[in-house]
């Protein structure tokens, strides 16, 4: 593998702190960040947690790819090229390509995954991005049943009950319960903590479920049969002694609770979207939610991991009118989660060529998936090494989105965040929204002379 | 077989996987972070491994040699788990049922001991499994 350094050094001793600084890792998109840096040179982070500290510290830690690389047929073996030559690489790739498939777009601004979205039209490939492995089924079954959401700021200032069920912010969002939902204090939620009720419904008794007044460890993968027993305990009618592993008893003082209290919120996560039901957990959990309506106020948010895949999902749905899994191989959108989705894609063979960008799919697909990828001409864009970068034919380095270049974000609840440039990237490396524009470009070039012909 | 149980895997994220996966994805962090299996100490007695030993998990989809650790979000006897990452992968279930979405939770593993075997790293670990001409 190559060893590049990034080239960032401590200039002087004058010291400057950049306030309000969004943080780009997960879909919290905490606003409070402040940085303090030398120079160009990041020192340190106020306010972030673990990692989003690390966001902006591995930035500049020295181990970025600094160079365009291609990877030798059959090979691990990769050498440096320039942009230019990889541009014209990828267009080529994707101009020759039949359906390509063009994955990620989670970890990018809104503004790059528009030109994205144009070059996957052009190409008449297949788009989708990382909602495919996280909150994919949410999505089917908000189109399904539709969902009552608000804002996080309306949790901060209104909820006294939070139920988080198969998630674990504590690992995967560090500041949310801070920021949003359990300890601030808000305008109706003076006393914070003190006037919320915390309810984690999980199988493992998490580090948030320490946290919670209430824990119900619900067997895995029962969630359905959980929320059906709950919703129906609610109505008044009776239920089986257990259900799911919890005890009728625990069941009903459940739904009194929920009933009794002002606003309440669902936090969901992938231990209810990853699970057997899929969607139709989902389903359930949005009618149980729709049901409390009857009693108090009652909301729903998923809890995004990306911190632009709501972006993603915004945009692709105001281009193309899909939130996810879009096909354009028709020549005109298509959706169908099951089939266009970029899984199963790969496990089928079904696309000729890949691109990859904001994303890790070589982390995060099924290895079977990753099989197929590795042996297509496929393009990467990442400023990291990664397990993607390592099986991809070229790889492309790029800047990252809210360190070293603007852009826009949705957070989880859909509020669209201007995230902001703190450092200069390092030289020659260009945005995630330059290459596109470029490969879109010159992919028009190369579409357009085999119309001529 | 002998020394080994049956479990139902889940995957999921931990902290130490985020901080990881900021630009540590090609270094021996990365594999501490999730090249590992958590499991309950009573789980471990029963195949007799000690924290920090290697195992093998084993599932109808594919198998991985991971560290097992203590848990320390338990107890859940007959739960494991993995954070997400390439190790787990090799094993979840890639079926998508019509939505999209693989099986990362609630997958049936088998674990044994693997003494003497090695955590791969995870860029090297996906080469190893995915390109033909690498082994
Ligand atoms: S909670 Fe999420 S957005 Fe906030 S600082 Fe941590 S990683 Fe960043």
């Amino acid at each position: 593998m190559m060893k590049t350094e990034t080239e960032t050094k401590a200039e002087s001793k004058k010291l400057q702190v950049v306030t309000d600084v969004v943080c780009p890792f997960c879909g919290t998109l905490c606003d409070d960040i402040k940085i303090i840096k030398d120079g160009n040179r990041i020192i340190d982070t106020l306010n972030a947690c673990a990692i989003g500290n690390e966001k902006f510290k591995s930035a500049q830690d020295g181990h970025r790819i600094m160079t365009p690389l291609e990877r030798g047929d059959n090979s691990a073996e990769f050498t440096p090229v320039s942009y230019d030559y990889a541009i014209e690489k990828a267009a080529q790739i994707l101009a020759n390509a039949k359906r390509p498939l063009f994955y990620g777009w989670s970890s990018t601004s809104c503004e790059a995954q528009e030109v994205g979205n144009e070059l996957a039209e052009l190409c008449g490939g297949v788009t989708d991005n990382t909602a495919s492995v996280c909150h994919g089924p949410s999505v089917i079954a908000i189109q399904t049943v539709g969902a009552p959401c608000c804002t996080l700021g309306e949790v901060k200032n209104r909820a006294d009950l939070i139920i988080y069920w198969g998630c674990n912010p504590v690992h995967a969002h560090p500041r949310h319960m801070s920021r949003y939902s359990t300890y601030p204090r808000g305008f109706f939620t003076e006393r914070g903590f003190k006037d919320r009720t915390v309810v984690v419904v999980d199988p493992r008794p998490t580090d948030t479920a320490k946290q919670a007044e209430y824990f119900v460890q619900v067997e895995q993968g029962k969630d359905y049969e959980l929320l059906d027993a709950l919703r129906t305990v609610i109505r008044g009618e009776d239920i089986p002694d257990v259900v799911a592993g919890i005890p009728k008893e625990k069941i009903k003082e459940l739904g009194n609770l929920c009933k009794s209290k002002k606003f309440g919120l669902l936090f969901f996560g992938m231990g209810v979207t990853q699970t057997t039901g899929k969607h139709r957990n989902i389903d359930i959990a949005i009618s149980f939610v729709a049901d409390m309506n009857k009693y108090t106020k009652f909301n729903l948010i998923p809890m995004r991991g990306h911190y632009n895949v709501s972006g993603s999902g915004q945009v692709m749905s105001w281009q193309s009118g899909f939130p996810f899994a879009m096909d354009f191989s028709r020549g005109y959108p298509r959706y169908n989660p099951g089939e266009t989705a970029a899984n199963d894609i790969l496990e089928r063979h079904e696309c000729d060529a890949a691109l990859v960008i904001a994303s890790d799919p070589g982390a995060h697909f099924p290895v079977s998936s990753m099989k197929y990828y590795a042996q297509i001409p496929t393009i990467c864009i990442d400023p990291h090494y990664t397990p993607t970068t390592g099986v991809s034919k070229i790889v492309m380095p790029s800047t990252i989105v809210g360190v070293e270049e603007e852009g826009t974000a949705y957070r989880m609840d859909n509020v669209p965040i201007r995230c902001r440039k703190v450092v200069v990237a390092p030289e020659g490396i260009l945005s995630d929204h330059e290459i596109l524009e470029r490969i879109l470009e010159r992919v028009k070039e190369l579409k357009g002379k085999e119309n001529q012909e | 077989m002998a020394n080994s149980i049956e479990a139902n895997l889940i995957t999921g994220r931990t902290i130490w996987q985020g901080v990881a996966i900021e630009g540590h994805k090609h270094e021996e962090a990365y594999a501490k972070a999730c090249g590992i299996v958590e499991m309950d100490v009573s789980d471990m007695k029963k195949i007799r491994v000690f924290p920090g030993q290697t195992v093998k998990v084993r599932s109808d989809h594919g198998e991985v040699i991971v560290k097992a650790v203590k848990t320390t979000q338990g107890p859940h006897p007959g739960l494991v788990f993995i954070p997400m990452g390439p190790w787990a992968n090799q094993v979840i279930n890639p079926k998508t049922y019509s939505t999209g979405m693989p099986h990362y939770k609630g997958v049936k593993v088998s674990i044994e001991p693997a003494p003497g075997e090695k955590v791969m790293n995870g860029v090297e670990l996906l080469q190893k499994t995915t390109l033909k001409a690498v082994s």
